[in-house]
């Protein structure tokens, strides 16, 4: 497997994050959770060096990776998108706008687009069950979405 | 400083600010200063008021006027109409839809009239970013009693005699675990506040953080002096990013107000609080795999005893309750244990908030009483089955929970009547389902939850639940048998009886409620290879029929994959091999001749 | 102590406060079935989970059923082991667990010692009722272990082991639910870990998901060619392990046996990693001693304590763990590795055989000396100074494939000149016991003085870390011993910290060493085992006429014919090795 360079501004600044956390091994989520906001995913390297800074195994830190769904090692799109799943969406037909989105983008759930512009994600209840179905586009809600109107809510960001 | 004559509160909870609340507010800011009101109106930005239906919320005191659906082109009418002349601005009262009248007041709603507000006392009534106005609101007057005027043990005894219970799903007396954790002696105590809330369609907790952080740091701090720990942990969902922001203002002017931190009050009481991210993992509602989870671990559970509260995090004795149990404890110090526990049932007291949504007029989140009972929830305060359909179900305690009927509706709710009917309380769920949900499809929906978020260290739940998510969808493919049928029975009760933990213990729920209130649905999937709610695909054929059909070509034209033939001006036939069910025909047909068999 | 009473079945027992119900029930002859469960005894180790829910109890009051591994005693507690509603419930998950598992039996190297095969077999499964998807991953082969995850059930055993015990931190449950699994980082191939294929996860692991690379086919084609001389060696501990498998006694001691076995499987020569044990001594004992003298004259360059290099095990996990300090093992190979270049450079030549055409087997209790022989630095020319290691079980497995009745074997004796061995030799396979038989050495040449009793008690027993002071006619000499890599390494970082008093410190990767190494019979969690094996060494080296490895006369011939001297310069070249720095991480190396 190829070496991938991480940016030293980057590991620089996540290493001063794990400095923040004195090392501590038990800071790993916290890092971890930082480490994502600085590189936008945890790519395998990244997740050796944050091994080395607390000082244990690689193993587990991808152990505890794979284990939450917040981490991801693959990288989000510009414009991530989620749907809602839980279960107020989910009976007023959230799987559908998720067959939509997915039909539209032509991707999988937690897929990215080969232009990098989109990603797809599920969610859990974002607490807007009164706009069931409930999709999300970077940080902005969108409710009451209907299966035909998904293709719109990504023109928005398509140009 | 002028006198501020009228505060404009306008719901910051996440359902309204997905509906522009921000800009609502902050065109009433800019109005304000425009017009020169800014000596007399303030603008406030509360937590959620509830009624999440109609948001976003505007609410104009002191005459508590309760505008509905606002968009942020109507705070100019606003302003000029309500604030500068005086008048109401009708069109967006709400409207009673049984007598039709507008009601002004939120007090004489349905939707409000049976709830009795504890927990959330202060939700849509306060500005969360502002220490001011909880204390205004007699906030942090509990934490001075306690550390004043009593002692811990008198403390515990408050909450004990209050009857309050875990209000995370357990239901675990609050006053024992306090006591528990007093007991055991060692150098330093955890105090936990979760707020991992998993439960998918639930939003309690988050609201509570949003609308009014303080009330579960004071609670925090008296539960510190109770079991003689300094240090509070909460450990929150990184994706309530609104909820985590407000907790860290509430922390901070906590601190700079002096309650929290050193000498809290000038009593010599140290008490600080820290947050800990979760990162996605429902099971992490489970205390154990909380702490692992907050150790830096995977978040998987372990046997217990020890219970946290003897050794928890860093093998510290832990006391570990939810934001909601934690939210109700400054009440009741200041009111005092008989007048909670005047609220609720002989075992259950208090109320408890539930997000109520689903096929419901009404979505929103509400607080009732102990002992309500489901017909007062969805038909009064819910306002009864969206589009008036026929009501079939409500699921109360989320994937752990189980599926009531008609039957149950008059059951008073609390903690020993809902598992007594085969569900539970939980965090609070309440999901209502009409005649278009079918049950068994419902029941898959939760297991393929449960399935996701399984830790995996147990075989019962690691496996078993995998098998029945795969019998249910051989079921909901028209596959099924009634052999099937006994598996899920016999596997869901080995599943409840050997999982390691509270996720695995409660995971079969959906499936055993379902069998037991639905099982004519069951038999129907496998036998007559039908779904009377016409939601499970496979089972579905889309005919023709050729009295209707006037050949009119349009339905074969616009099926995708080619499956309708016929001639011109002939009735048209569906190949049932072909179709893929996409329902493109029936859309498109003028002449009502295809239907769903 | 206080006492707690309980029923288990209706019988009454009387059990320590905080025992579980497990053990509670063991001392009434009730005995719970288990699977993830697995301690041994008095080492501190111990794996319970409560994970793989077989041996749930029904307990009066108790809403669900219990794990007998994890729940504790309570004073009136009446728990029944084998009502319907257990049966079912224990049934019921086994099937799940099957449900998830490759029905390979008949090909799998775990058959016939599988531990979910004889639950299976107890519990009389006929049939699995559930279908459904498997779990499957890439299967990973390295020069040692295999993995073929899709046979793990997750009873953590080998992570624990591979984190707890050893601290190798090679392994952890990743992923979560239907597909969470025991697995390396980023779910590589174990070479790519810091694994220092000591091979306590194979020994633990209850079925065939953790296996050795199987050596026995490529041996047999040896045997076969007409072309190849087969000098076959082994290894102390085997002597002592290898009758388990043909129902033996644990401890019973079958050297001679073994010794008639491989002759009878066709191997040309019969020799003892035992004698090359003794050379081991001699030249890991001088440097001992030469680099004790240089401190005691003032040295201030000698790096002391000097650690032991025989384990292999070992050797990978310091130079994983510990790169600052590869100066401080003995440069000592181990006796495998000093054996390979003398058979086939001294031994060989001496017969006039090239050695391209001597094949060298090991017979080993472990599983890192197949990653060891493979080592390039021992190599000449790409041929390897030892071919092929075969770990006990499969010689044993060749002995039943060449239908020889081993119990019905004679006692026969090992060939000479690289048969011949001291009882200092046969200690390697203990923990302590290398140590031992460098004391008995360095004593007599640095003192000049015979030792009037050649056993230091001192240095035996199991505890993790053991220390003792030996006098050596005055000087006291500090020893250590840890057995166990997470024992070891804390005698590592004291060294680092500058902590340590040890002059010499010797360490083996396995609990108890060798004798509870990766490539022994299975023992199942039993401690006893172990235990026996160990007293059955220390039994073979009291009745050996010879017991100090400079009194062993081929040694003694060995150095006059051929090597010259300890550390001399032919020692240096074939004896004697260098270790690298393996601290690299897969993507990153800084």
């Amino acid at each position: 497997m190829a070496k991938v360079k991480l940016s030293e501004k980057k590991l620089a600044e996540l290493k001063e994050v794990c400095k923040f956390f004195n090392n501590e091994k038990g800071e790993l989520i916290n890092v971890l959770h930082r480490a994502q906001g600085i590189f936008g995913y945890l790519p395998a390297e990244l997740q050796e060096v944050i091994a080395k800074e607390l000082n244990i195994s690689v193993a587990q830190v991808y152990g505890v990776v794979t284990f939450y769904s917040f981490f991801t090692m693959t990288p989000k799109g510009e414009h991530p998108i989620s749907i809602c799943l839980g279960t107020a969406c989910y009976v007023r037909g959230s799987e559908k706008v998720l067959e939509e989105v997915k039909r539209t983008l032509k991707i999988q759930v937690g897929d990215t687009t080969p232009d990098g512009k989109f990603s797809l994600s599920c969610l859990r209840c974002v607490g807007a069950c009164g706009l069931a179905p409930v999709m999300m586009v970077g940080d902005k809600v969108y409710g009451r979405v209907a299966p035909d109107g998904v293709k719109d809510i990504i023109a928005e960001y398509n140009n | 400083m002028a006198q501020i004559k009228y505060h404009i509160l306008v719901c910051g909870g996440t359902g309204c600010r997905a509906s522009q609340s921000e800009d609502i507010l902050k065109n009433f800011q800019e109005l304000i200063i425009d017009k020169g009101l800014g000596t007399e109106v303030q603008v406030v930005k509360t937590g959620c008021f509830g009624f999440c239906e109609k948001g976003p919320i505007v609410k104009m005191m002191p005459d508590n006027t309760f505008y509905t659906k606002v968009s942020p082109a109507d705070c100019e009418e606003i302003l000029n109409e309500h604030i500068i002349k005086g008048r109401k601005v009708t069109r967006l009262l709400y409207t009673d839809p049984e007598t039709k009248e507008q009601v002004s007041d939120s007090k004489h709603m349905e939707f409000y009239k049976k709830q009795i507000r504890i927990a959330l006392r202060n939700c849509g009534f306060i500005n969360p970013e502002n220490i001011e106005e909880y204390i205004g609101r007699d906030g942090y007057q509990a934490l001075g009693k306690v550390l004043t005027e009593l002692t811990p043990d008198a403390t515990i005894d408050i909450i004990k005699k209050s009857g309050l219970r875990g209000r995370g799903g357990g239901g675990f007396p609050t006053g024992l675990k306090w006591e528990i954790t007093r007991k055991v002696k060692a150098d330093q105590k955890y105090v936990i506040c979760n707020a991992d809330e998993g439960d998918p369609g639930a939003f309690m907790d988050r609201s509570v953080l949003e609308g009014d952080p303080h009330s579960v740091l004071e609670a925090m701090a008296i539960n510190g002096y109770c079991t003689g720990a300094s240090k509070g942990l909460v450990y929150i969902r990184a994706e309530y990013p609104l909820a985590v922001e407000r907790l860290k203002i509430a922390m901070r002017q906590a601190r700079e107000f002096g309650l929290l931190g050193q000498n809290i009050m000038g009593t010599g009481f140290n008490f600080d609080v820290e947050i800990r991210y979760g990162a996605g993992a429902f099971v992490c509602g489970e205390e154990t795999a909380l702490i692992h989870s907050m150790e830096g671990k995977r978040g998987e559970p372990t046997v217990k005893p020890p219970f946290p509260s003897e050794s928890g995090y860093l093998g510290k004795p832990s006391n570990v309750n939810n934001v909601e149990t934690y939210a109700n404890i400054p009440v009741i110090i200041i009111k005092g244990a008989e007048w909670f526990s005047a609220i609720g049932t002989e075992k259950s007291k208090g109320t408890k908030v539930f997000a109520l949504a689903g096929k419901i007029n009404n979505v929103g989140l509400i607080e009732v009483p102990m002992g309500i009972t489901l017909r007062e929830v969805i038909y009064e305060i819910g306002g009864g089955i969206k589009n008036d359909k026929k009501f079939k179900a409500v699921q109360t305690g989320g994937p752990s929970g189980g599926m009531l009927t008609e039957k149950h509706l008059d059951t008073p709710i609390d903690y020993d009547n809902l598992i007594a009917a085969g569900s539970m309380m939980g965090s609070g769920g309440m999901i209502v389902m009409d005649e278009d949900d079918c049950m068994v499809s419902m029941a898959k929906f939760y297991l393929q939850f449960t399935v996701e978020e399984s830790c995996g260290k147990c075989s019962p739940c690691r496996i078993g639940n995998k098998r029945l998510f795969e019998i249910l969808e051989k079921v909901t493919k028209g596959q099924g048998t009634l052999e099937d049928l006994d598996k899920l029975k016999n596997l869901s009760n080995v599943i409840k009886d050997t999982s390691l933990c509270g996720l695995g213990q409660t995971s079969p729920n959906p499936v055993l409620s379902s069998l037991m209130n639905f099982p004519d649905e069951y038999n129907e999937h496998v036998v007559s290879k039908k779904c009377r709610a016409g939601s499970c695909k496979s089972l579905m054929q889309y005919i023709i029929d050729p009295d209707n059909c006037i050949g009119c070509t349009l339905c074969a034209r616009n099926c995708p994959v080619n499956a309708i033939s016929g001639e011109r001006k002939q009735p048209h036939i569906i190949d049932q091999e072909k179709c893929i069910k996409c329902g493109a025909c029936m859309e498109k047909c003028k002449f009502n001749a295809i239907h769903i068999n | 102590m206080e006492m707690v009473t309980l029923t288990i079945d209706g019988k009454h027992v009387e059990v320590e406060k905080d025992t579980t119900i497990l053990k509670a029930a063991k001392t009434v002859g009730i005995d719970i079935p288990t699977l993830c469960y697995f301690e041994l005894k008095d080492m501190n180790i111990e794996n319970r989970p409560g994970g793989c829910r077989v041996c749930v109890v029904e307990v009066k009051g108790r809403r669900n059923l219990a794990p007998a591994c994890t729940t504790t005693v309570t004073p009136g507690m009446e728990v029944n082991t084998h009502s319907i509603r257990v049966l079912n419930a224990r049934r019921t998950v086994l099937e799940l667990i099957l449900s998830d598992h490759p029905a390979e039996c008949l090909t799998c190297a775990k058959s016939g010692n599988c531990e979910l095969q004889s639950l299976a077999q107890q519990l009389g499964v006929r049939d699995i009722p559930f279908q459904g998807a498997q779990s499957t991953y890439r299967k990973d082969t390295s020069p040692a272990i295999i993995r073929d995850v899709d046979k793990c059930i997750m009873c953590r055993r080998c992570e624990m082991m591979c984190n707890e015990v050893q601290t190798v931190g090679a392994l952890s449950a990743v992923n979560r639910g239907f597909m969470a699994v025991v697995a390396p980082a980023f779910e590589m191939n174990l070479e790519k870990s810091p694994c220092t294929y000591c091979g306590q996860c194979v020994s633990v692991c209850p079925t065939g998901a953790l296996t050795e690379v199987d050596h026995s086919r490529n041996v047999i084609n040896s045997l076969a060619d007409p072309t190849k001389t087969v000098v076959v060696q082994t290894a102390p501990a085997v002597r002592a392990a290898l009758g388990e498998e043909f129902g033996l006694e644990p401890g019973t001691l079958v050297t001679g046996k073994m010794v008639a076995a491989l002759r009878r499987l066709g191997f040309d020569y019969v020799f003892d990693t035992d004698f090359a044990a003794d050379l081991t001594i001699m030249e890991e004992g001088s440097e001992l001693l030469d680099r004790l003298t240089r401190y005691l004259k003032g040295d201030k360059k000698v790096k002391l304590p000097i650690l032991t290099s025989c384990c292999p095990g070992w050797v990978n996990f310091f130079e994983h763990n510990f790169p600052e300090m590869l100066d401080i093992p003995s440069t000592a190979k181990s006796p495998q590795q000093m054996f390979g270049p003398i058979a086939k450079e001294y031994f060989g030549k001496k017969l006039g055989i090239d050695r391209k055409n001597m094949v060298v087997v090991s017979i080993m209790p472990c599983i890192a000396k197949k990653y060891e022989c493979q080592r390039e630095e021992f190599k000449v020319d790409g041929d390897p100074d030892v071919n092929f290691s075969l770990s006990t079980r499969e010689l044993a497995h060749l002995i039943k494939q060449a239908n020889i009745d081993f119990n019905a074997l004679p006692e026969e004796d090992f060939d000479n000149p690289l048969g011949e061995s001291t009882g200092a030799a046969v200690i390697f396979g203990n923990t302590g016991g290398v140590i031992e038989a460098a004391c008995r050495t360095a004593y007599e040449l640095y003192t000049g003085k015979k030792l009037k009793n050649v056993e230091f008690k001192e240095l035996r027993g199991m505890e993790n870390i053991r220390h003792a002071t030996i006098d050596f006619d005055g000087l006291p000499i500090n020893i250590g011993i840890a057995h166990g890599l997470g024992n070891a390494r804390k005698l590592l970082e004291d060294i680092r910290d500058g902590k340590s008093h040890f002059h010499a410190i010797e360490i083996m990767a396995c609990p108890g060493g060798c004798i509870g190494g990766g490539g022994q019979p299975y023992h199942h969690g039993n401690s006893e085992i172990l235990k026996k094996r160990a007293a059955a060494i220390y039994r073979e080296d009291a009745g050996k006429p010879i017991r100090k490895s400079h009194e062993n006369p081929f040694i003694i011939e060995l150095y006059k014919e051929f090597l010259e001297k300890p550390l001399g310069e032919k020692s240096h070249h074939l004896l004697h090795t260098h270790y690298f720095d393996k601290s690299a991480g897969i993507f990153v190396d800084e």
